[in-house]
């Protein structure tokens, strides 16, 4: 496996086989594989670059008044640039999200890796897999037309058509399969010498799955949790079309909401040319956006591993 | 709790574990909650595709493929454009994205000597860019693609780069899985008959991996066709009048449509947009048939 890399280091490994032919093909395939790879980094590079040049025209204009403005109008006549209620909405949506995807999830990982039989699970995995691959244009659809009139406005008996409620309620089921596989996969990674000692002092399987699998997966589980959020943070589509697009300080859940991402799409489909501070709002929300996510994964990446390194 | 009253009277040795007749009771209720979960994801998911298949089996039909979208009559309103729409972003999302993916995979499989700090850093940074969060992709390409340095507009050839760059992550995660699950000794063997790495990895590594690759070139797709915030970030026509004919027309996609049906006041266009839904739908669960078939079929036990 060292062939290649070996090749700057000790030319005179090879020694007895007489010298080592260059190749300068393989040079070269070496460094476009090389480019293709590090085409990821430039996305990376690209999307700070991009959010951060026209962040800094829109901070030059609004300047600390994205942390002190109470209200979110920047499109009106008299505007103000507070970023409170986009942050209230995106957490008030994500929370009644994660309210409904982690007890449906981690109830959804304890039985399958603890409970289920093969046949079972050959059955509950891919549907769980067409969860995962359900388009959130369709959940808006479902928030909007089924779960709005039924659980909003017949159960909860508020006549409103868009509302923090219903975005929330479809979030979390769309959350919830995230959650379920990470916190599955913690799960099944814990040995099964700690499963077989609990037996062997008389546990109950319930015991077992409770007072030591899941405290041994825990920190896998909590990294599925944070993915969840940060998922849910970043979710568009849910939000744009059944929460409303009233950014709103209240945290009345049948409300009219806007979240981060719900009041960039829509300024985007807005009329609002480069140069506008319309324009930049996309850029400064996008910053907002991206670092909120970043720091969820890099917790979630710290736990993973905290969990691969334990038993693996 | 009685059978804990009994231990204790009966001065047994009490352990944290206990069992007795409410144990069981209690061990079938924790098991009936675990199942419920999953009966409701499940009920979830049927409630969800008969409310879809009620609201649009009613418009659909086959002149709803190929007719244009009409603001004014709902009945001779189709998906045309949209859909044709679609097919060129995956095609331009397909060339972009196995090249690509495939080569990213193979040099952090076969070259990348995980010791240095840019291979970690390539690693680290594929882990994070599946995380960033769908629209802020549009953002990106909005800034450098359809305007900024190269200015194509809000092209076709833009948007499927766009969601090209978004599902990049998957198809290299699913690559690295299918070179990994190729045994050592095949490229052993190979490198001891005197091949070179390249020849290597082309002859042996990859033909043995590419139905994993191929599951991961579908299953991005299949990701990328449902995307629709990203597309309107970078500015998709949510009203195309005609079909597009090449990468450089302007964006339109099946998803994009279904949104501006969702958002049009009028009920009768709802049921327009839940026919696009079945359509959308049927191809992904297409997509994602072949996928599972394409896994069962050909992957090899070592």
């Amino acid at each position: 496996m060292e062939a290649a890399t070996a090749k700057g280091a000790s030319p005179g490994g090879f020694g007895p086989l007489g010298k080592r032919r260059r190749r300068p093909g393989e040079e070269v395939i070496r460094v476009l594989l090389f480019v293709a790879a590090a085409i990821s980094v430039l996305t990376t590079i690209g999307i700070v670059f991009a959010l951060v040049e026209e962040s800094v025209s829109f901070f030059g204009e609004v300047g600390t008044r994205f942390f002190t403005d109470t209200e979110w109008t920047p499109l009106f006549q008299d505007p103000e640039y507070g970023i409170w209620p986009l942050l209230n909405g995106t957490f008030l949506i994500t929370g009644i999200g994660i309210l409904v995807a982690v007890p449906l999830g981690l109830g959804t990982a304890v039985y399958l890796s603890e409970y289920a039989t093969p046949r079972v699970r050959k059955i509950v995995k891919p549907i769980i897999e067409v969860l995962v691959g359900v388009p959130t244009v369709v959940f808006g659809y479902f928030a909007l037309t089924l779960v709005t009139p039924i659980i909003v406005q017949d159960l909860f008996g508020v006549q409103v058509q868009f509302n923090a409620l219903s975005a929330g309620l479809v979030m979390g089921i769309m959350i919830m399969p995230t959650i379920a596989s990470i916190s599955e996969d913690a799960m099944s990674a814990v040995p099964q010498g700690l499963r077989e000692g609990a037996y062997g002092l008389g546990a109950t399987k319930r015991q077992v799955a409770t007072k030591v699998v899941f405290p041994a997966a825990i920190s896998g589980v909590v990294a599925a949790i944070v993915l969840g959020i940060s998922r849910g943070i970043g979710e568009t589509m849910i939000v744009l079309i059944a929460a409303g697009l009233a950014p709103s300080n209240g945290l009345n859940p049948v409300d009219p909401h806007a979240t981060i991402t719900g009041f960039m799409a829509a300024t985007a489909k807005g009329d609002n040319p480069a140069g506008t501070i319309g324009y930049q709002s996309i850029f400064a929300l996008g910053l907002t956006l991206f670092v909120l996510t970043l720091v969820m994964n890099m917790i979630a990446i710290r736990f993973v591993r905290k969990y691969r390194q334990v038993y693996e | 709790m009685s059978s804990a009253a009994e231990a204790a009277a009966a001065g047994a040795v009490r352990t944290s574990f206990e069992s007795g007749r409410s144990t069981r009771i209690w061990e079938l209720a924790f098991k009936g909650c675990l199942a419920s979960c999953i009966l409701v994801s499940l009920l979830v998911l049927v409630v969800l595709l008969e409310q879809i298949v009620n609201d649009g089996i009613g418009s659909l039909s086959l002149g709803f493929l190929t007719d244009t979208p009409s603001r004014i009559d709902p009945a001779s309103s189709g998906i045309g454009p949209a859909l044709t729409g679609t097919l060129w972003l995956m095609l331009v999302c397909t060339v972009f994205i196995i090249p690509v993916g495939v080569a990213t995979a193979v040099y952090l499989e076969e070259y990348a000597d995980s010791d240095r700090w840019f291979n970690r850093v390539i690693e680290v940074n594929i882990q994070n860019l599946a995380a960033v969060p769908s629209i802020v992709y549009g953002v990106l390409g909005l800034a450098f693609l359809v305007r900024g340095p190269l200015s194509m507009g809000h092209v076709l050839l833009a948007g499927g780069l766009t969601l090209g760059l978004l599902v990049l992550p998957v198809l290299i995660v699913a690559g690295r899985e299918a070179i990994r699950a190729v045994p050592p000794s095949i490229r052993e063997g190979s490198m001891a008959l005197g091949a070179t790495r390249w020849q290597t990895v082309w002859k042996q590594v990859l033909p043995a991996s590419l139905p994993g690759i191929a599951t991961g070139a579908i299953l991005s797709l299949s990701r990328a066709i449902g995307e629709t915030a990203p597309l309107i970030v970078i500015g998709a026509a949510a009203f195309a009048t005609s079909s597009p004919t090449g990468i450089f027309d302007d964006v339109t996609a099946l998803p994009i449509q279904i949104f501006s049906w969702i958002s049009d006041p009028q009920p009768e266009f709802k049921s327009l947009a839940a026919a696009g839904i079945i359509v959308l739908m049927v191809i992904l669960l297409a997509m994602n048939a072949v996928a599972i078939w394409l896994r069962n079929r050909y992957e090899r036990k070592w």
